[in-house]
């Protein structure tokens, strides 16, 4: 039983990881092939960061990612903290659901939706083209709130729900209550969603697809074009790139977390600690 | 004193629920808005002048030979994906579920790792391998054996939505695996189930809640994609997705596409809620 299982996952493992491996191996390819490994070779690395076209698309990448997640971030952990505080039920529950369209419905429907609110913009305003870096960059930051709303809601219900209270009655103003006093509380939840929206805004397609015009390309857009022509080991190290760049995201995501966890760990150990030690006082 | 402070308590409330009206107005403009959007382009008609008419055109046009056949196929290929999914990912939430709990992380970062390379190019180097002479064809060569075709075919296809999305099937039904209690298993054991019985009457119906999330996670993607079909099936396989693609990309019917759009999100919707009723009757089962 447990070498067949082992037998299993390993199976599972190798079909998961064998179109990674090979990616990886032919962006190393000396020949123009990705089916013949001929020899060791950086050229296309080399060629990738000499066009300026790769380095263009790359740029408007990493600006996109930046700022959609920053104003993610930002509407997204404001708006978690309004919602945990709101009374009416069906309203909460109506803005939540809401928010959470995004996650629900196939990343084609809300790239086509979004498409069709900025081509009948256009109509309305009579404008000769709206599609750029600005309508991307809108939907990029719709579909990023969900996921910012869901990692801060848990912070915010872990978190002693009197602390802000008693930072008001000593006399803060609410904004510097939550400056002071909340958004330490809750920051892991803030930095992981924002982490977390970066790398769904790097590795996003369908919907940037649909809301941009020839001229604002993304990676994951300029890599589609690519795999329409002949396609030449560039393409393979282009993404390698961009999987080591998510990879470090995550990983960066995964330390912070377990960091948080770990002084977790720690005060409710001291706590424990110091309960105990009263205890024991107590008998004496 | 005590009126001044509840005054006070109100204000602070209502300053608190405030924090929330960017990310409403945000969500009523490109949230809601865009979905009656869809709704609205598939109720009209553009006529010679460009403007917009009433008409069911579009949605009588669902009927008709040109789509039938499109959803009926993207339905049958999602099905068959997210069964194979069920298939492969169930025996492995459950092993993984029994690993070491030092490990267990690990692994499960390993399974997910792979969803963040981009799913273009995952689907592309899959082509790389089936390819006429791809890595596979390659080795069959080499070893003497005739070249198999195993691109183009509906069977690529399968295997591009499995492979891409056999991760959201796995980690659903993980996460409800390693959270039976392992004395229910004990228990089981010790009142006479065999393993197999402790598997059918104890593990499964405690995993049912992961194995429908896991159904709805794996089914959405599959009945929407239209890159994966294009590739792996060499556009000989049109699905739902291809078809919205073709109609904004290069016909410009935007009309039809949002009835396209329309028909898919109405389709996960009954999905969702099909799929929601079953777990609330086997929660109350097992309560």
């Amino acid at each position: 039983m447990k070498i067949l299982s082992r037998v299993y996952m390993a199976l599972i493992f190798l079909f998961l990881y064998a179109p990674l491996i090979i990616m990886v191996l032919f962006s190393f390819n000396e020949a123009n092939s990705l089916s013949n490994f001929t020899g060791f070779s950086l050229k296309w690395y080399e060629e990738l960061f000499q066009s300026e076209e790769v380095l263009d698309v790359l740029y408007n990448t990493l600006i996109l990612a930046l700022l959609s997640s920053l104003i993610a971030t930002v509407i997204g952990t404001a708006a978690a903290v309004g919602i945990e505080k709101m009374r009416t039920r069906w309203l909460k529950s109506t803005v939540n659901t809401i928010s959470n369209m995004p996650m629900m419905n196939p990343d084609i429907v809300t790239g086509i939706s979004m498409a069709l609110l900025f081509a009948f913009a256009m109509k309305l305003f009579n404008m000769e083209s709206i599609f750029g870096f600005w309508t991307v960059l809108i939907a990029h930051v719709t579909f990023n709130l969900p996921y910012v709303i869901l990692s801060v809601v848990p912070k915010i219900r872990q978190m002693d729900r009197y602390l802000p209270e008693a930072a008001l009655d000593l006399g803060c103003t609410p904004l510097q209550s939550f400056f002071k006093v909340e958004l330490p509380a809750i920051l892991p939840g803030v930095l992981s969603g924002f982490v977390m929206a970066i790398t769904l805004s790097l590795d996003d397609f369908v919907i940037s697809y649909f809301n941009t015009d020839g001229d604002f390309q993304t990676l994951p857009i300029y890599i589609f074009g690519m795999t329409k022509r002949t396609v030449t080991p560039d393409i393979y190290s282009l993404s390698t790139l961009l999987f080591a760049g998510v990879l470090l995201m995550l990983i960066l995501s995964n330390l912070l977390q377990s960091h948080a966890e770990k002084k977790e760990q720690q005060r409710a150990n001291a706590m424990r600690r110091q309960a105990r030690r009263k205890t024991e006082g107590g008998r004496k | 004193m005590v009126i001044q402070k509840e005054k006070m308590n109100k204000k602070r409330s209502f300053l608190r629920t405030a924090a929330a009206y960017p990310h409403m107005v945000w969500s009523a403009l490109f949230i809601v808005a865009p979905l009656i959007f869809v709704l609205y382009y598939a109720l009209t008609t553009e006529d010679a002048n460009g403007n917009f008419q009433f008409s069911w055109s579009n949605i009588t046009a669902l009927a008709g030979e040109n789509y039938l056949p499109v959803f009926f196929r993207s339905i049958c290929f999602a099905i068959v994906a997210t069964a194979i999914c069920l298939l492969l990912a169930y025996p492995l939430a459950y092993f993984l579920s029994k690993c070491k709990v030092s490990s267990q992380r690990m692994l499960i970062m390993l399974v997910m790792l792979p969803m963040w390379m981009n799913l273009l190019i995952r689907t592309y180097s899959w082509m790389n391998i089936l390819e006429t002479n791809g890595l596979i064809n390659n080795l069959l060569t080499t070893l003497g054996l005739p070249n198999a075709k195993l691109l183009g075919n509906g069977a690529a296809v399968v295997l591009g939505m499995v492979y891409n999305f056999l991760p959201y099937m796995i980690m659903p039904i993980y996460t409800v695996m390693s959270k039976i209690d392992p004395r229910y298993l004990e228990a089981a054991a010790d009142l006479g189930c065999n393993g197999r019985q402790t598997m059918l009457r104890v593990v499964f119906p405690l995993s049912v809640s992961g194995i429908i999330s896991g159904i709805t996670m794996v089914f959405v993607p599959s009945v929407s994609t239209f890159y994966i079909s294009q590739k792996m099936g060499n556009g000989r396989f049109e699905m739902i997705g291809d078809t919205i693609e073709r109609q904004f990309m290069s016909n410009y019917d935007y009309h039809m596409g949002a009835t396209l759009s329309l028909v898919l999100m109405v389709l996960i919707i009954i999905c969702l809620a099909v799929m929601n009723r079953f777990g609330e009757e086997d929660g109350g089962v097992l309560v």
